[in-house]
This record gives structure tokens, sequence and C-alpha cells, in this order.
């Protein structure tokens, strides 16, 4: 395996490859299946799958562990930008992208849709304003831009917080999500599961840093894309609705709709609360026309957007590509693989309620009597660890669409068994799980180690310090911080898609600002940065803590998963206004901004800070 | 033959003529269009409603195709004015 030591045949290998392992990875699906026909039983396939990609990932983690700084912080800035885009997917597809997306549009219809518009719309931002710009800078993480865009170590430092305080957040959930996971295939108590995901997790990162997370972030893309799109494409072959459900489900959405009517959603509404679980008493297409309701979905989007474009461990990955240029072209490359899995998230959840609601299908559950529902084996066995729950409100013995509930997390890791699919597609889609949220941590782990490594560390306490003291800094503060994280994660504060949707507020309140303006505004200066970092944060914490916990009304709807909204019109108006009343910046950081502008030249930052 | 100062302001210029555009596009169909889901969603497209359409994959599909022009339209800028990388 020496071909992962050496870099320049290592590259030029990788098609081959990830051709290899992607038939590998099928070969071992294969051989699931067989195993299932044979007698294999549920528990073990599930066992199989998850232990078979998470020793990949670890081997190739192993693989990648490298004693270069270079290599450690930017993979040695040699990722081509198509693999680049597929490993950013993976950063970027979460726990909430695979698990929780399409279970909230399959509860709740249009208005969630705005998560999907909005985690692919911020991608142009990514692209227009900052990725390009970011990467010909050459620093090695975000704090850095504006540690040296600005001057001065408070800058840096006040970056170094909001990149702690969202990618934290975000960690949380992440490592919820893969707890959650794991206590379900391995059948271990939660709390156990969110340290034995850990492990894994770090075991992918810890020796080889941004180089091993992204060759094991590109197999887990790989890993996570199939385990997406085969329950859809079979869901949809068994409904009739074509091998392209994605360009043909036009019909189930209008199926949907009449047997809506037919159940009566709109006017039946649950009878009692169940806590953490909501029923399907939402129409899927529907979008309300009203002012509140249209506000609360473009702003939902605006946050999603602004959030993409201010998270640090999306922004990083870029930072490992060859040039400006293939800076440029990777992020059309991942919002590509993104797209696969987005789309198909409405699909998802249009299949998966057609699966329990149409009448003609034997999976169907509505409208059939509860005696018959409770013996099934999918409700039994979800009900019992209290994700789902049967209710007969109105004591007539037939499940109505207002006496079924369930926890919107779990819709995407339950629709094999709802749809009756064979136990080897559990198993797939849990590994597929997985991947997502285990990727993801990593990103963000990396992120915050390398910050408070690099920024806080090297930049701000010991400048002198040499490579290799450097290096094991980075090390233990990984293990620090991902243990934080399994400790917060195992107090389960929120659901995963809340965790998610307030790190993309943090984020853009305290940083998208500065981020684009340190480009695109060369008025912009160090006492205005500040202000507009600390002001967003400021406020936009305030905000959220006073309409989550305080007890105030939402301004024109805008609850705790927009309060970004409020966070970055704050540190917008400070940071123009800050700046407009001190002095412009010097001569030098002038110049900086101009050569950032263009593509040519060497790095505004010299190679090896 | 314009000197090195006159080519960075042009290239400057047109780089941020091209971010406008992409952006108006952007604001479009992130925010434009969804205001008005009610109403599309009465006309049917390739058997979806529009509305629910464009949000569930139309405004998508329109964010792949843009990034992909712009890494293109952006490397052209920057050749025209000699400040592309050297490949």
């Amino acid at each position: 395996m020496s071909i992962f030591r050496i870099e320049g045949a290592f590259i030029d290998n990788l098609p081959k490859i990830y051709a290899l392992y992607t038939g590998g990875f099928f070969l071992f699906i294969l051989a699931m299946a067989i195993g299932e026909k044979m007698g294999m039983s549920e528990d073990s396939i599930g066992i199989g799958f998850v232990a078979f990609t998470v020793v990949i990932y670890a081997l190739i983690g192993w693989l990648s562990r490298t004693a270069q700084v270079d290599a450690y912080y930017v993979a040695g800035r040699q990722v081509p930008s198509v693999f680049n885009g597929m490993a950013t997917a993976a950063d970027w597809m979460s726990g909430a992208s695979f698990v929780a997306m399409a279970g909230g549009i399959y509860m709740a219809g249009y208005p969630y849709l705005g998560f999907v518009v909005g985690w692919t719309g911020g991608y142009v931002l990514v692209s227009v304003l900052m990725a390009p710009y970011l990467r010909k800078f050459g620093c090695y993480t975000v704090p850095d831009f504006v540690g040296t865009r600005y001057g001065g170590n408070l800058a840096r430092g006040v970056a170094v917080v909001v990149l702690i305080v969202a990618s934290f957040t975000y960690v949380t959930a992440q490592i919820n999500a893969t707890g959650t996971i794991a206590a379900k295939v391995l059948q271990i108590p939660f709390g156990v599961g969110v340290w034995i995901a850990l492990v894994a997790i770090l075991l992918c990162a810890m020796l080889g840093g941004m180089r091993a997370v992204t060759w094991t972030q590109v197999a887990q893309y790989i890993v996570l894309i199939v385990a997406y799109l085969v329950p859809v494409f079979w869901m949809s072959a068994k409904q009739g609705f074509g091998y392209f459900p994605q360009f043909e489900y036009g019909a189930a959405v209008a199926k949907l709709a009449d047997l809506e009517v037919l159940h009566q959603v709109g006017q039946l509404k649950p009878a009692q609360a169940v806590a953490g679980m909501s029923a399907l008493v939402n129409s899927t297409a529907g979008a309300a026309d009203d002012p509140i309701a249209k506000f609360r979905f473009v702003t939902l989007v605006a946050c999603m957007m602004m959030g993409t474009a201010s998270l640090p461990h999306i922004l990083m990955r870029y930072f490992t590509t060859p040039s400006v240029k293939a800076a440029r072209d990777s992020v059309a490359w991942s919002l590509l693989f993104i797209f696969l899995l987005y789309f198909t998230a409405p699909c998802l959840a249009t299949l998966t309620k057609l699966q329990l609601l149409d009448p003609n299908l034997a999976t169907s559950i509505i409208g059939k009597p509860i005696s018959q529902v409770m013996a099934l084996d999918w409700v039994q066995k979800w009900s019992n660890v209290h994700f789902l729950s049967v209710v007969d409100a109105n004591k007539d013995g037939i499940l109505q669409i207002n006496e079924f509930f369930m926890r919107a997390d779990i819709v995407v890791l339950a629709t094999p068994e709802m749809a009756g699919l064979p136990a080897v597609i559990s198993g797939l889609v849990a590994a597929g799980g997985l991947a997502a949220a285990m990727s993801t941590a990593d990103g963000l782990l990396l992120a915050i180690a390398n910050a408070l490594s690099h920024d806080l560390y090297y930049k701000m306490i010991d400048p002198k310090a040499d490579t290799k003291r450097r290096l094991i800094v980075a090390r233990v503060l990984l293990l620090f911080i991902g243990a934080a994280g399994s400790a917060v994660a195992s107090l389960r504060l929120t659901n995963i898609l809340g965790g998610v949707a307030w790190a993309f507020d943090f984020a853009m309140s305290g940083l998208f600002f500065p981020l684009v303006l340190g480009v695109w505004w060369k008025r912009a200066n160090r006492p205005g940065a500040i202000a507009g970092m600390v002001l967003g944060l400021g406020s936009g914490s305030w905000y959220l803590y006073m309409v989550k916990w305080g007890g105030m009304k939402p301004w024109y709807g805008l609850d705790d998963l927009r309060f970004g909204i409020v966070g970055a019109a704050v540190s917008l108006v400070a940071m123009v206004v800050v700046s407009l009343m001190t002095a412009p910046p010097d001569k030098e950081t002038q110049d900086m901004i101009d050569e950032v502008r263009v593509p040519k030249g060497a790095s505004v930052m010299s190679a090896t800070h | 033959m314009s000197t090195e100062a006159e080519k960075r302001v042009g290239h400057w210029n047109k780089t941020r003529g091209l971010m406008i555009v992409h952006l108006v596009i952007w604001f479009v169909f992130a925010f434009g269009i969804h205001w008005f889901a009610p109403q599309l969603n009465k006309i049917s497209f390739i058997g979806f409603p529009l509305g629910f359409y464009m949000a569930a994959q139309g405004s998508l599909v329109v964010f792949v195709v843009q990034l992909f022009v712009f890494a293109k339209q952006q490397h052209a800028i920057d050749r025209e004015f000699g400040m592309a990388e050297e490949e």
C-alpha cells in the first residue's frame, strides 16, 4: 500500500483507486444480500455494514498519516477539484441532510423545502464572493484570513471565538446523529454510542489531519450517496414511477395530493401532542398564500445560504486545491455532488409517505385497523425505543392520519422497513447515515482544533514553536474537543436539524460580512471588523436566547431557526458604521487586497507560515 | 498596450460586473420565485405543481449550471487581462 505515501503517484491514481473502492463496496453489498438469503440475521447485517465501512475509513486515515504542516492543515494543496468536490459534499452533507432533511419535508411539507434551496444556493455565494479569494490568500484557517486582512490578535481571536461557537454547536449535533445510529445498529445505550462514535471519528482525523480527512471524506461520499439513492430507486420501481423517479415523481406528488384529501389532511389535527414527534397532518406540496409564511420561507433560505458561505469547515476545504481556478471549479463540482442527494430528498419524502397512505399498497397503514398496524414489525421496533407512537384518539379502532406520530429524524432510517425492502437496504442506509455524520464531524473537529492550534497557539501564544510541537498541540486539542463534543452530545440538548440550523445562524451572524467585505470593500478596517463580529454574534445570541428561553415573541415569524437574520443585519450595520468612523486601512493592507483579487502570482501569505 | 495598473482595474471592473449578474440570477431563484409559489402551484410542470417543483428541483438545477458557467466566465476574464495563473 505504499501508493498512499508517494503523493504524486497517489494523486495520479485517484480515479482508479476510488473506482476499485466503489466496486469493492458493491461486492460487499452483494455479499450481504446473499448472506440475507442464506439466513443471516438483520442485526448482524447492520453490524457488518457499519464495521466494514468504519474499518475502511480508519485504514485510509492511518495510511494518510503525516508529519508535515502543509499536509496536516491543507492536504498539501494538491487535491484535484473533482475529488475536492466529493470531499466537500461529504463534509457538507451531515446527519441533518442525510437523516433529518427528508424527514422534515415528510412531516411538514413545503416549508421545509427552504432547507433544500438554502443548502444548495449558498454555494453560489461561496464561489462568487469567497472561496477563490481565500484560496489566493493562502491561509491555513478562516481566522488566519481575518487576522491577516484586518491585522491584530484581537480580530484573529474574535474570529476564533465565532468559529468555535458555530462549529461546536454543529459538531454536537453530528456526534448525536452518529451516536443514534451506532446505538440503533449495535443495540447499545445512546450514551455509550456517542463515545464509540467519537473513537471512529478520531481514527480518521488524528494522524493525518486534513489529508486524512480529505481521502476518507471521498470514500464516505461514495457510501452515503449510494445509500441514499438505492432505496429511492427501489421504491419508485415498486410503485411504478419509473427508474428515474427524481424526474418522474410529479405523478406521485399529484397522487399524494388526492390521498391527502381522502385522509382529510388539513382538517384532522392531533387530539393531543406527543413530545418530540409529529403527525402527518401537513400537505406535501401546498404553499400557504400568506405573507408571514412566505417571509418565513425566504428568511430560512437566506439563513442557510449565508451560513453556508461563513462556515469555516466548508471554506477551508477550498484551501486544499492546487490553484484559484481549481477552487472555483471545485465549488461547482461540490454543488453537483450535493445536488444528487438534495434533489432526491423531496422525492424520498413523497414516495415514503405514499407507502403509508396509498391504500393500494400492501405497506399502507393509514385507514387500516389499529390492531393490524400495531402487529407490524417496524412499528413495534420503533415504538419500543419511543421514536414512534400510535394513539387511537377517537377510539374507532381505525388508524387516522392524526393518530400516527413519529420523530422526523428517523424517517430516512426507517424508510426501508416501512417500504418493506430487504434488511440489507436497512444496513446500507445505516452505513450511509453514519458516513454522512462522521464526515461532517471530522471536518468540524479539524476546523476547531486547527483554529486553536494554528491561530491561538502558534500565532498568538508561541510563534517560535517548531513543526513537531505544533502538530502535537493540534492532535491533543482534537482529542479534547472531540471529548467535549461527545460529553455535550450525550446530554441531547436539541434535535439534529435544530442544532445544525443554529450553527448556520451563529456563523452568518459573526463571520459573513467580515469575510465578504474583507475582499469586496477595501475601506473595511480592523475596528469595523471587530465590531461586526462582536455585535453580530452578540445580538444573534441574545435574540436566540430571548426567543427560545426568554419568552419573547418572535419578530415577524423570525423564530430560533432564523436568528441569523438579526445577527447578520446588526453585523453589517456595525461594520460599515464603525469602519467609516475610523481611519481607512494602511497602504500595505490595500495592496494586499489588490493581490487577493487576481488569481496570478504567489499567494499573499508565504507558503510555510 | 495598457499598463499593469490599468489591466488590474479593468479586470476588477469586469469581475465585479460578473459578480453582480450572478447574484441577481441567484436572488431571483433563491427568493423571488418562491415568493410566488402559491400562484405557481396552479401551473403544472411535467406533472408537478410548479411552485413545489422550483423549490424541490428547479432552483437547484439553476444553481448547479450557474456555478459551472460562472467558473468558465471568470476564468475567461482572468485570461483576457493576463491575470490567470500559469498552467
